[in-house]
């Protein structure tokens, strides 16, 4: 495909917008000065993967990523910088830490290891084109149905984890506490 | 019609209901709540019944000056209204106001609706965090853990209605209570309220939650916290979440209605009626809800945090799954 071809279709606009905010807010979270502004890059990040995701008409996928990511666990981690410290303007602490070459070669490592998979299986394979988003009914279908005893595996590991880390955050009360929960 | 020229008009229409409905619910809102507590409300401006009060509120925040503390994060601090108004602005998208008069009937409807305005939630933080103000910062702290909390019920509330009707567009949902029992010639419809009723009652209270209003509104306790996340905002930026939290409460009103009390739809009126009364239809049901939360803001003194917490871990959550299993049940036996 040439550039003019290229050109000539507006989502391709699109798609370069989208991508380059996404990369950029990516890069943002892991060299901003200040934990919450990376938090927030976070979002940035997260919204741009949600529209790339709408770009493949993958609705549902996308309006997952927002509840779930945007709507909660982002919220959840903003609540828990703030609840323990949180300055506006530089942050004092160090946020950064000098081991800059190995993590810049994990991520390469990963970027590699991720293209290659993705190109060796599907090189060269030219999808058709979407015209509309798979009904939620037929992704239902899959998950409950062909797909129902992966489905459920992963929601016994996830409560198992969650069961995990309610036992590790818990103390017990001591017999006083105990004693002044009950009269209150 | 262009698709540009198109954009154009759904900008300026959206830009008009805004504040208009934001000035007609405050005005509702100063009128009803007067006559509860046997006062008068405004009564001077623009003559008789003082209607022009909330044109002079208005214009008073147009006036002043759009302060930045010194100590806020700027860019944040100006962002937070925006993300809060985008938030209640992507929920106009699917509210069905007639028969075809959806914006954009998704098939994803009500799931894109709750994904959509829990995105405001990160702008009641930002604003929270970026005043550099120990109260907004706790405001802005209250106002997150609460609207975690209540997010949960008011997700699994709506499920029941899902498995009722089959499907999650909201237009859908509107047909299936038009046509609940079809037979060959007749149909006979039947607003979800009647068998979701359980669930009407925790959306509603989640919701309320969710606006942080009365007596809810821990996040912004005036006599401790002077006024949680928005101390700090003024002029056009504090108007942005005046009217963003009116537009939400029309919105999440509107989608109260579409759920269980039939959107559009009104008993025994034809298709090609309900095309022009439908909008007005969904008007008065929304107005009900309305009404209905100013007469629980006079009603209930506010909650503790604690209490607030309880009422949504312990009461609210268990009530909503248990209501899903029942109607899962019952959807499968009968």
């Amino acid at each position: 495909m040439g550039f003019e071809d290229w050109a000539a279709e507006p989502l391709n606009w699109v798609f370069l917008a989208v991508a380059l905010a996404t990369t950029i807010s990516g890069l943002r979270v892991v060299t901003s000065p200040n934990v919450v502004h990376a938090a927030l890059f976070l979002v940035a990040a997260l919204a741009g993967t949600a529209a790339i995701f709408l770009l493949l008409a993958a609705e549902f996928l996308a309006w997952v990523l927002v509840l779930v990511y945007i709507g909660a666990v982002i919220v959840l981690f903003l609540f828990g910088i703030m609840i323990t410290r949180a300055p506006t303007g530089r942050d004092e602490a160090e946020v950064d830490h000098q081991r800059r070459l190995p993590a810049v070669l994990v991520s390469a490592a990963l970027f590699a290891l991720l293209s290659w998979g993705l190109l060796s299986q599907w090189g060269d394979t030219t999808l058709d084109r979407v015209t509309a988003g798979t009904p939620t009914s037929v992704l239902a279908e899959g998950l409950l149905g062909r797909f129902v005893f992966p489905f459920e595996v992963v929601g016994f590991v996830l409560l198992a984890a969650l069961v995990g880390g309610i036992t590790i955050a818990r103390r017990d009360l001591s017999p006083a506490e105990e004693k002044e929960r009950e009269s209150r | 019609m262009s698709p540009w020229l198109a954009l154009a008009i759904w900008l300026v229409v959206v830009a008009t209901i805004i504040p208009v409905m934001g000035m007609a619910i405050g005005y509702a809102e100063m009128k009803i709540s007067a006559h509860m507590q046997s006062r008068i409300g405004p009564y001077f401006a623009g003559g008789r019944f003082g209607w022009a009060q909330l044109i002079a509120d208005g214009v008073k925040f147009f006036q002043k000056e759009d302060l930045v503390p010194d100590n806020a994060d700027r860019p944040v601090y100006k962002m937070a209204p925006v993300l809060v108004m985008v938030g209640t602005v992507g929920l106009f998208v699917v509210i069905p106001f007639g028969p075809g008069l959806t914006p954009q009937n998704l098939d994803l409807g009500i799931f894109y609706a709750l994904a959509i305005s829990s995105i405001g939630t990160i702008g009641v933080l930002m604003a929270g965090w970026s005043s550099g103000n120990k109260y907004s910062l706790m405001g802005g702290l209250r106002a997150a853990g609460q609207l975690i909390a209540y997010e949960l019920p008011l997700v699994l509330a709506v499920v029941g209605v899902v498995i009722l009707a089959g499907t999650m567009s909201l237009d859908g949902i509107v047909q299936a209570q038009i046509s609940w029992f079809s037979e060959a010639g007749w149909s006979l419809g039947m607003p979800f309220v009647i068998v979701q009723a359980v669930g009407l009652g925790v959306f509603f209270i989640a919701s309320l939650a969710e606006l942080s209003r009365i007596p809810f509104d821990m996040p912004i306790a005036e006599s401790e916290l002077v006024m949680g996340y928005l101390t700090e905002y003024s002029g056009f930026r504090f108007l942005f979440f005046f009217l963003a939290e009116f537009a939400n409460m029309f919105t999440l009103s509107a989608i109260a209605a579409t759920l269980f009390l039939g959107g559009y739809w009104v008993p025994g009126v034809p298709d090609s009626i309900l095309q022009f009364v439908g909008p007005l239809v969904l008007l008065g049901k929304i107005a009900l809800f309305i009404f209905v939360s100013i007469w629980v803001r006079w009603t209930f003194p506010r909650f503790r945090e604690d209490q607030l917490q309880t009422l949504a871990w312990k009461w609210l959550v268990p009530i909503s799954l248990a209501n899903i299993i029942v109607t899962g049940v019952l959807k499968v036996v009968l």
